[in-house]
């Protein structure tokens, strides 16, 4: 069968070696008639070198308020099966864990009810199956729903918590992100699925600050496990590290504190000085491991930039004990999002992600505002944050 | 909250989103901070007002819309 669309910037994309995501719609092309429009849409929009999508709209399935994200092409005539293009978002599972039954599932869904592709996983962390049309919305979803899959965030709401694999497969988790993410997801499904916020807003979970799910720089609430004691050594592997590699230049010299130096053949540490940025135990697993009392830091306010610039998060709690408080079903976070979430519905403007607000009120009305006590851990460097004045004595 | 209010305050909503159709568009928060001074005398919480959006979305007498930001809007608005 021949071309529906001529696609010669496309096929740019097909050639190397590597993955190529021209190559996946072409397959599934050949079985969806809408999917060949698509390629001719994306080809137009290279061609013209801007985005021939129109995005938002009417897109939605009964009663939620999120989930679906409506996409319409400027041109139906042209390419009608793309008329209607949404990208369903699909819960991930905590830490992405699947089995190949249930993938085969859902990619069945895809192709009965949309263009056939999937989109593993969309930046917040969803699976996305992409090109359904507002008609088969709802029947996709209750297929999905049968699965035990629930629609993701979507809109002025709570988007779908995300979290890195954790303990369940990383030995550098400093906590359970899977059970924490999970959790809130559950806790908090009316603001997920019902958008009532002035933006979005994200929550995401790093068991350590290798930070695989980008929660600092992309999250509004970040989590990132850490921990209070020192790092264990284990003097022999260390040794034995040397003997392999120039461990002054590639460790030593670039921890960001300078608090590593060699004593004899002995490294020793000044924990006191320490950032917790992986970095040396990175390097050095089998020699380093992070200490016994560990827990997480939260950091708030993180955004990519859209209505203003892009912004990282700002330590909020330097240690939060995460073992303890999820004894109490996480009590006091929950308390502490909830306090958050009333002072930015109270003061936050259309369109205002909440570290704009912290902003634009200043930190100390913000934490005032939330019940949070300013601690000169929320700060690099004495004076490092012109908001917050501690006296000589604090400091 | 009584069964009485409750009705009032759904029709106040839905009213206030056919009133206003094609001039604004009323984002979940705005109409939940309207319908909190309008009630008032009332007392009732924000989660009171909350809880009948719910149910308002849930029978669809509204349905939700992206324009930016989330809205409220009539169902016949959607395609």
């Amino acid at each position: 069968m021949g071309k529906k669309h001529e696609t010669p910037l496309l096929d740019e994309l097909k050639k190397g070696k590597w993955v190529s995501f021209v190559r996946e719609i072409e397959r599934a092309a050949e079985k969806s008639e809408r999917t060949e429009d698509l390629l001719g849409q994306v080809e137009n929009s290279y061609r013209d070198k801007i985005t021939h999508w129109k995005h938002g709209g009417m897109a939605g399935v009964r009663g939620y308020g999120a989930g679906l994200v409506g996409r319409f092409t400027e041109f139906p005539e042209k390419y009608p099966g793309v008329k209607e293009c949404h990208s369903m978002r699909v819960n991930q599972t905590s830490g992405f864990f699947y089995n190949s039954d249930i993938l085969r599932k859902i990619a069945d869904i895809a192709e009965q009810h949309a263009g056939g592709l999937l989109n593993l996983h969309g930046s917040t962390g969803d699976i996305q199956i992409l090109g359904v049309w507002q008609a088969e919305a709802e029947e996709a979803f209750q297929k999905c729903a049968e699965l035990g899959f629930d629609l993701g965030g979507g809109g002025s709401d709570l988007r779908t918590p995300s979290c890195c694999v954790g303990p369940a497969r990383c030995e550098f988790a400093n906590y359970d992100t899977l059970q924490i993410c999970y959790d809130m997801t559950q806790a908090f499904q009316d603001e997920m699925h019902r958008p009532s916020f002035n933006y979005k807003f994200k929550l995401k979970f790093s068991g350590c600050s290798n930070d695989c799910v980008a929660a600092a720089s992309r999250s509004d609430m970040a989590f990132i496990g850490t921990w209070k004691d020192k790092i264990k050594i284990n003097q022999d592997e260390v040794k034995n590290y040397v003997k392999k590699f120039n461990v002054q230049k590639y460790v030593l010299d670039k921890c960001p504190t300078k608090c590593m130096l060699f004593e004899g053949e002995n490294l020793v540490i000044d924990d006191s000085n320490c950032v917790k940025c992986m970095h040396c135990i990175n390097e050095m697993p089998k020699a380093l491991r992070s200490g016994d009392e560990k827990g997480l830091s939260i950091l708030l306010g993180a955004k990519a930039p859209l209505v203003t610039g892009p912004r990282l998060g700002m330590m909020l709690v330097p240690f939060y004990d995460v073992l303890e408080d999820s004894k109490n079903d996480y009590e006091w976070l929950k308390g502490l999002i909830s306090n958050m979430w009333e002072f930015w519905d109270e003061y936050g403007v259309s369109r205002e992600r909440i570290g704009e607000l912290m902003q634009r009120v200043g930190v100390v009305t913000f934490l005032e505002g939330i019940g949070l006590e300013p601690i000169p851990e929320m700060v690099n460097h004495p004076r490092g944050n012109p908001f917050i004045k501690f006296t000589d004595d604090e400091d | 909250m009584t069964d009485e209010t409750k009705k009032k305050l759904e029709d106040k909503i839905v009213g206030l989103v056919k009133e206003y159709d094609g001039k604004k568009r009323f984002k979940p928060v705005d109409i939940v901070k309207e319908m909190e001074k309008e009630f008032a005398d009332e007392g009732l919480s924000k989660d009171d007002i909350k809880s009948v959006l719910k149910e308002i979305m849930n029978d669809e007498k509204l349905v939700y819309g992206y324009a930016g930001g989330s809205f409220l809007t009539l169902p016949d608005n959607k395609g």
